[in-house]
């Protein structure tokens, strides 16, 4: 077999090990389902009326102005919330025994870490799904047609695809499994101090200039576009691009990186 | 004769203390190797070395014709490890458990599915097969975990300190197996702490101290440095003589006894020897490590009265 070949299958392999684990361990997985899925419902019951009068253009039926606005931003503080299960999960992997050997085995170096990203991956399009169809229950009706629909879940498979990677990086450096849990937490915040929650030109100035900069701004407004079944604005669309290859990369190499070094010690 | 280990001056240091000494090893193929020592004195880490997950400051090593530090996915495909902790997926069934090695090992669905049964099969998990790691014992992990190490029909296995922990039913197990893979011609190397294991089942025992190969033979040889039994004269106002070695023969028993002198109503008994008598006939000094010494010096005994 050639080296990609058992790269491949190796991968696979692991995949379906960790879709076992999901499983076998919903603990997780229901967590992770559930943040967002009751941010939705308390930014749209509780704050809703408040923040969507605050709309440009915002006045009666706030909530459901409202709740067209914040699913862009619960989608992605979703996708965090998957950052935080990939780095848990793989930072518990690794004390365990298993993986040990796994290492004296003759398989591919990058199948455990690939086989964490393709089950987060999954496991982060299911919650988004889930949380889509909270919002759809609660009323939302989103303009986009079947294409923009096609494009919409692609793009943010490839979003939870490269923030998976950055936390697996993020939960291999860490020390402990509690570590794992906390460093991920950056990711929740992002979408708060982006245009997740209200838009970014009511913000202070400073506030303002780093909402724009941030990789969640560009992930959402995308994101935001393709639901109201219109083309993103392409300097967006190229921003998280660019965020997402550059994700991949950093947490690619890092965690081989790392995964090598927990190795093979010196 | 073919050699399946064969380590030249393996070192290993830890910041300021040195593990491995330039330990030499020569293991020939289908045969057992038990390296004997205490907690310490740097078997696991040998171990560890071999087995690629550990690289030695120093030395060099060639297992089953490849070289270690060259070609360790090529090592890594003709060996198997079974450390001290069970290395099993305690969220998959032990089922699932074998299936992943069968994949990792690209059996292919058919073959891995026969091998995973038969596997099942001969270590006695048919059973538990398909129930969570949860509901299985100290034991069956064990053996579920050398059952995992096995998939891959490796040439070379590693058993670091396989026994410890089981109870001797799961011990006697665990040597039937080891007999067993012998026959299929497979290369074993194991850790102990125990002298009385090493002269079971090994063919040379390796004694291992402070990093250091201390001394080396079959275990007739180790046996004949340290006396097959130890004899222990004990005056009738409690004071214990210092232990003789002897040989086991009835001569040599004769001799010893001929030459105690004094009081005739004294107490004899005999007891296997331990490490620490290993220790003192190949240093002349009993094992220096102190704080390891409870575990070690009293089990030895403890397993040799329950299963003579």
């Amino acid at each position: 077999m050639t080296a990609t070949a058992s790269t491949v299958a190796d991968s696979g392999t692991m995949f379906r090990r960790n879709l076992l684990h999901m499983l076998r361990y919903p603990g997780l997985t229901v967590f992770v389902i559930g943040i967002p899925v009751l941010l939705l419902l308390l930014f749209v019951y509780v704050f809703g009326g408040t923040l969507g009068a605050g709309l440009p253009g915002g006045g009666r039926g706030a909530d459901q102005e409202y709740l067209a606005y914040v699913v862009p931003g619960i989608l992605l503080i979703g996708v965090a919330g998957i950052a935080n299960g990939a780095s848990i999960g793989i930072a518990q992997d690794m004390t365990e025994g298993i993986v040990a050997r796994f290492r004296s085995m003759a398989i591919s170096r990058a199948a455990v870490l690939n086989g964490h990203v393709l089950g987060n991956t999954v496991q982060g399009l299911l919650c988004l799904a889930i949380v889509m169809g909270v919002a759809l229950l609660m009323g939302l009706r989103p303009a986009a047609g079947v294409f923009a629909w096609l494009v919409l879940v692609v793009f943010l498979a490839l979003v939870c695809y490269s923030v998976s990677w950055m936390a697996v990086a993020m939960g291999m450096s860490s020390k402990t499994v509690e570590g794992a849990s906390n460093t991920p937490m950056i990711f929740t915040l992002l979408p708060f101090l982006g245009s997740g929650f209200v838009p970014t030109a009511s913000m202070p100035g400073w506030l303002q200039w780093f909402a724009d900069a941030q990789p969640f701004t560009p992930f959402i407004e995308t994101t935001r576009s393709l639901l109201a079944g219109q083309a993103p604005d392409p300097r967006y669309g190229s921003a998280s691009l660019i965020w997402c290859a550059a994700f991949i990369a950093l947490g690619y190499f890092w965690s081989r990186a790392l995964y090598e070094r927990k190795s093979v010690r010196s | 004769m073919t050699m399946a280990i064969t380590a030249r001056g393996l070192t290993k240091r830890y910041r300021e203390q040195t593990v491995l000494d330039s330990v030499d090893l020569d293991v020939t193929a289908g045969t057992v190797l038990a390296l004997l020592g205490p907690n310490g004195a740097g078997k696991t880490t040998t171990v560890h070395i071999l087995s690629t997950l550990v690289r030695p400051d120093a030395g060099s090593a060639t297992i089953a014709g490849r070289d270690l530090r060259r070609d360790s996915q090529g090592v890594r495909g003709a060996i198997g490890l079974t450390g001290q902790f069970a290395a099993v997926d305690g969220l998959l069934t032990g089922e699932e458990n074998l299936r992943l090695m069968a994949d990792l090992r690209h059996l292919g669905p058919r073959v891995g599915r026969r091998r995973v049964a038969e596997l099942l099969e001969r270590f006695d998990l048919t059973e538990a097969a398909r129930k969570p790691l949860v509901t299985y014992s100290g034991g069956m992990k064990r053996r579920l975990d050398l059952a995992m190490t096995l998939v891959g029909t490796p040439q070379i296995v590693f058993l670091d300190e396989p026994t410890t922990g089981l109870d001797p039913r799961s011990r006697q197990t665990m040597w039937e197996i080891v007999r067993e893979l012998l026959d299929d011609g497979v290369t074993i190397f194991l850790t102990t702490q125990y002298l009385e294991e090493a002269d079971r089942v090994a063919d040379r025992v390796v004694v291992l101290d402070h990093g250091r190969v201390v001394g080396e033979g079959t275990p007739s040889e180790l046996k004949a440095r340290v006396g097959t039994e130890v004899l222990i004269v004990t005056d009738r106002d409690g004071t214990v003589r210092p232990e003789i070695p002897i040989d086991g023969t009835v001569g040599g028993l004769r001799d010893v006894l001929a030459a105690i002198d004094g009081d005739e109503s004294a107490s004899v008994s005999l007891r296997a020897p331990s490490l620490d008598d290993v220790f003192f006939a190949l240093t002349g000094s009993s094992s220096s490590y102190d704080d390891a010494a409870p575990a070690s010096a009293s089990a030895p005994a403890f397993i040799t009265r329950e299963e003579s």
